[in-house]
């Protein structure tokens, strides 16, 4: 078994892991940092967020505000020391990402442009044209290539955390070229590996999204918190599901059912004018506005399309010009996957999963339950966005969170210098042999990994989507204890070991099945409404009794879930008021 | 693991039409490379006296002549052209925040060859 | 095989290269569905799905920002989530791994030596006496400085500009488009003061000056980046350089 060492191993290169290796490459230079990532960084999912990053910096807004906006916006869930931390460290680590050169659109006198974007109540979110997130990961990248210490560590897969003495001391992680598992050791361990919308059929998440981080740490033992909040964005394309900016509500876009209706003033969300209006109409939040569609569609009021319901976001008064400037992107993909130029026609547009609130459980310095093991970004739960995220506040979650859990990291790894190097090496071996025995020699089975994925999907859409119940709920959990039982028979076309990309896929599904249970699971146990989860069973916040974070803990059977109190510092509990 | 190497066929260019037009266009140096040399022979016939040159004029109304002058004017046009229109990509001209039309440094390259060769047609033809 | 009753089907001629079975890659032919908005990608999800899971590919975002998905597709480098199928039916598409890299699996290249010489440009801001405290706030930029380098920093990485050039297949060594499209929009950033430092790499025999302004790799890049432009940019500002350098040898600054 071969083995490396180094004081922090990063799994995931996108924007929160390299946020994290630069900050160890510029302030801990001593310490050895790794890179490791199932893809070259720079196909991170980060590269497709769009719309901006959100960070205090005009003169009549203040870090209260934003701090308000995220709370109200989470519906309480959110826990207040981590948000007040967040927004006070915003302004800073985005001016330094405009120092390493990120190109934010600017005002006519130079200074950086900011945005209106949904749920915030004065405009604060810094933005790159509408490729924000793509052009904030090549900032990252291309900075973090200044170091020439790191070690990169493109498409190898981490299949398991290395825990020994009570500690996380690295990962057994598979060279994806050779199928070859090594045992990269190291004093601490800082997951950023994103989110897991591949759990759900429609979503504007990659190929890649498939949680394999939170994965790892349910299975090393450590609790996901929150997992049933998962984010509908109100705007994705019918089909692919691709992602259509909330910038576009921003610049000022508006969401009409098929009597050209602004259906939104009908939802608490009015009155009409004026427009825009920063937390009233289409800049409400993403769940309200998710929300709103189901109900249109229930009342008939939607468009059908080829590839379901949908409404339309009309762009067309914005103007060529506007629409050229500050949504180029919107226009080529409108043209080029839904085949209309939002000059000249309105976006057939419907509510597509986008963003996992819910993630490994961390502090505010990003530690999680396990000594060593540190997580940043979307794969991690602090919690900032509560039952629902403000679109603008991951990418800057990316940097914040990215930055403290490298902080703890490299403190820890200072602290804890010894590796049971044997131990772990066994262990990685141990796991050599168990994907060797389950996936590559397995003899027998008959199911395909595409078949099972596809009907994880379809039983996550009906049962845990939009609206929830308890029966729809319970038909998922058992489906999905089901699809878990077919994984075992799972036998695949692909028995070579150099670049097995079947061999992969099933190593994330078998994840997905893993993270979608926490979900059905958590999801049943709460028995109320808040943000994006909605019982219709249950129709009422239930402050009283679950203004409380769910923790899923992975047993060999369901999950057991648990619960944690919310942090309340200067907030109490409220009423989400949007429209005014 | 063994990376497969592709090799790169010696008929490259003949794979699509972009790189067949991009040959001709090199090879285009080579017509107006010989035209110089012919040019240049000429000057130093006129040096050598009237019969020399009167020998060497003759020489190029040859079929053979002819058709190679013929030949050379259409590459000697095509790199022309083709170096005209490359000219807006090595020059990012602006205008504020918006690139000038590519056309708008290209006509001017046309204008000027007309008028130059108005004037050396002029002086030739009298 | 299209019939009018039944779902219309196209073909799809892939490379195959499964160094683990065999030491020589080969051709598969597969019939998939057709269906007029998908995409080779599409297509090639649908194989490794249904019916070849061996099939090995890269891809991510499908959306033309990640880069991941550059592949030969008639001969012609492109994103297969941005080739449809539409504009190939009813005919066969051959579909093969990127020009001018080794190839690793099936349609899966070898990128790493791109990475160098991405990393070779240093393609990073550069200030002369380090950045300025985040106290201060940020650098001006205006809109006009801003769309200087705008287009150049659209780069995917996605390597079709690579795949397109004649020159990087011939000289292994050649810096290549996007590579010396990136150094380009270091140089170009007003908040930049690497050029200097640049120029070693960049104005090197195996920088820009092995280009022969081909032009392809512009006309391939799905992002409008014209790498081939800022080559021939970068050509003028070093001979002008040059210029400078002949006239006033002991002369101030190089800009």
């Amino acid at each position: 078994m071969d083995s490396h060492e180094h004081d922090v191993l990063i799994i995931g290169g996108g924007g929160a892991g390299l946020r994290a290796a630069i900050e160890l490459g510029e302030n801990f230079p001593k310490l050895r940092v790794a890179v490791l990532s199932k893809v070259y960084p720079m196909r991170s999912h980060t590269v497709s967020a769009e719309g901006g990053a959100a960070a205090v910096i005009k003169s009549n807004d203040s870090l209260d505000k934003h701090a308000y906006d995220t709370v109200s916006g989470s519906d309480w869930l959110g826990d207040q020391d981590a948000i007040e931390a967040f927004v006070k460290e915003a302004p800073t680590e985005m001016l330094r990402m405009e120092h390493w050169g990120c190109p934010w659109s600017r005002e006519p006198g130079g200074q950086v442009a900011v945005r209106p974007f949904g749920g915030m109540a004065i405009e604060r979110t810094w933005f790159a044209a509408d490729k924000t997130g793509f052009h904030m990961l090549h900032t990252l990248y291309q900075t973090s290539l200044k170091n020439p210490n790191t070690k990169w560590y493109d498409e190898w897969f981490a299949t398991k955390l290395l825990v020994e003495d009570g500690r996380c001391q690295g990962a057994a992680a598979m060279e994806m070229l050779t199928g070859q598992m090594h045992a990269i050791l190291a004093r601490s361990v800082i997951l950023c590996t994103g989110g897991a919308g591949r759990i759900f059929p429609f979503t504007t998440n990659g190929a890649i999204k498939t949680g394999d981080g939170m994965g790892l740490a349910y299975r090393a033992g450590v609790p996901i918190k929150d997992m049933e909040f998962v984010q509908y964005h109100p705007t994705g394309l019918p089909g692919t599901g691709i992602l259509i900016t909330e910038a576009s509500r921003g610049e000022g876009g508006i969401l009409v059912n098929k009597d050209g209706y602004r259906y939104l003033q009908d939802y608490g969300l009015g009155p009409l004018d004026p427009w825009p209006r920063l937390r009233a109409m289409e800049l409400g939040p993403r769940d309200k506005l998710s929300q709103a569609f189901v109900h249109e569609d229930e009342k008939g009021r939607t468009i059908k399309g080829p590839y379901g319901s949908v409404v339309h976001l009309d762009l067309r008064h914005l103007g060529e010009a506007k629409i050229n400037k500050k949504l180029p992107f919107v226009r080529e993909l409108s043209k080029n996957y839904a085949g209309i130029d939002p000059v000249y026609e309105p976006i057939p547009v419907r509510p597509v999963i986008h963003y996992c609130m819910g993630g490994i459980d961390t502090d505010i310095h990003g530690a999680t339950t396990l000594p060593g093991l540190f997580a940043a970004g979307e794969c991690a739960c602090v919690s900032l966005n509560g039952a629902n995220r403000l679109g603008s506040n991951s990418l800057t979650e990316l940097l914040v969170f990215g930055r403290r859990a490298a902080r703890s990291a490299a403190e820890f790894a200072t602290a804890h210098q010894g590796l049971a190097t044997e131990p772990l090496k066994k262990q990685a071996n141990d796991e050599q042999q168990r994907i060797a025995t389950q996936f590559i020699r397995k003899q027998g089975g008959n199911e395909r990994v595409a078949n099972i994925r596809q009907e994880m999907n379809h039983t996550m859409e009906s049962g845990a989507g939009i609206y929830r119940k308890e029966e729809s709920l319970r038909a998922t959990c058992n489906t999905l204890a089901k699809l878990k039982e077919r994984f075992k028979n799972l036998s695949l076309d692909d028995r070579s070991v150099s670049f097995n990309t079947e061999l992969i896929t099933s190593l994330e599904l078998e994840f997905m099945l893993e993270l979608a249970q926490a979900l059905a699971h958590s999801a049943l146990a709460r028995k109320e409404s808040r943000g994006s989860h909605q019982r219709t069973d249950f129709v009422k916040r239930d402050d009283q009794n679950y203004l409380k974070h769910s923790m899923a803990f992975r047993t060999d059977g369901e999950p057991r879930i648990g619960y944690k109190d919310v942090v309340i510092t200067r907030w109490p509990p409220g009423e989400r008021v949007y429209g005014k | 693991m063994k990376p497969y190497i592709r090799p790169m066929p010696a008929t490259w260019w003949l794979k699509r039409t972009p790189y067949l037009i991009f040959m001709l266009r090199e090879l285009t140096a080579v017509f107006v490379g010989a035209y110089a040399v012919i040019f240049l022979v000429m000057i130093r016939r006129l040096n050598e006296g009237q019969a020399a040159y009167e020998s060497f004029m003759a020489s190029l109304r040859s079929p053979l002549a002819i058709l190679f002058h013929v030949v050379a004017l259409m590459f000697a046009v095509f790199h022309t052209v083709t170096w005209f229109h490359l000219t807006p990509k090595a020059m990012a001209v602006r205008i504020g925040e918006e690139r000038v039309k590519p056309a708008m440094l290209i006509v001017p390259n046309y204008l000027a060859w007309a008028a130059i060769s108005a004037i050396v047609a002029w002086f030739i033809l009298g | 095989m299209a019939n009018s009753t039944a779902e219309s089907t196209m073909r799809l001629e892939v490379f195959r290269y499964e160094p683990d079975k065999a030491a020589e890659p080969r051709f598969q032919t597969y019939e998939v569905p057709f269906r007029k908005d998908w995409v080779v990608l599409d297509a090639l999800n649908h194989i490794k799905d249904q019916s070849d899971g061996s099939l090995s590919f890269r891809w991510s975002c499908r959306m033309g920002v990640c880069g991941s998905c550059g592949m030969m597709i008639n001969g012609v480098p492109k994103l297969s989530c941005a080739a449809f199928l539409r504009d190939y039916y009813p005919n066969t598409i051959r579909v093969e791994p990127l020009s001018h890299f080794p190839v690793l699996r099936d349609l899966v290249f070898q990128l790493d030596p791109f990475l160098d010489k991405l990393k070779s440009v240093q393609p990073w801001i550069i200030r002369r006496e380090g950045e300025k405290p985040v106290s201060e706030g940020e650098y001006l930029q205006t809109p006009a400085q801003h769309a200087r380098f705008k287009d150049f920093s659209m780069c995917i990485n996605c390597m079709l500009c690579y795949a397109a050039c004649p020159v990087v297949g011939m000289e292994p060594h050649f810096l290549g488009p996007a590579a010396i499209a990136l150094a380009q929009r270091y140089n170009l950033d007003s908040r930049d003061e690497g050029r200097d430092q640049r120029q070693e790499t960049v104005a090197s025999h195996d920088g820009i000056w092995q280009c022969t302004f081909i032009g392809e790799c512009s006309a391939v890049c799905p992002k409008h980046v014209d790498p081939a432009g800022a080559i021939q940019q970068a050509k003028v500002e070093s001979t002008i350089d040059w210029f400078k350098e002949v006239l006033w040898p002991f002369g101030g600054r190089k800009s």
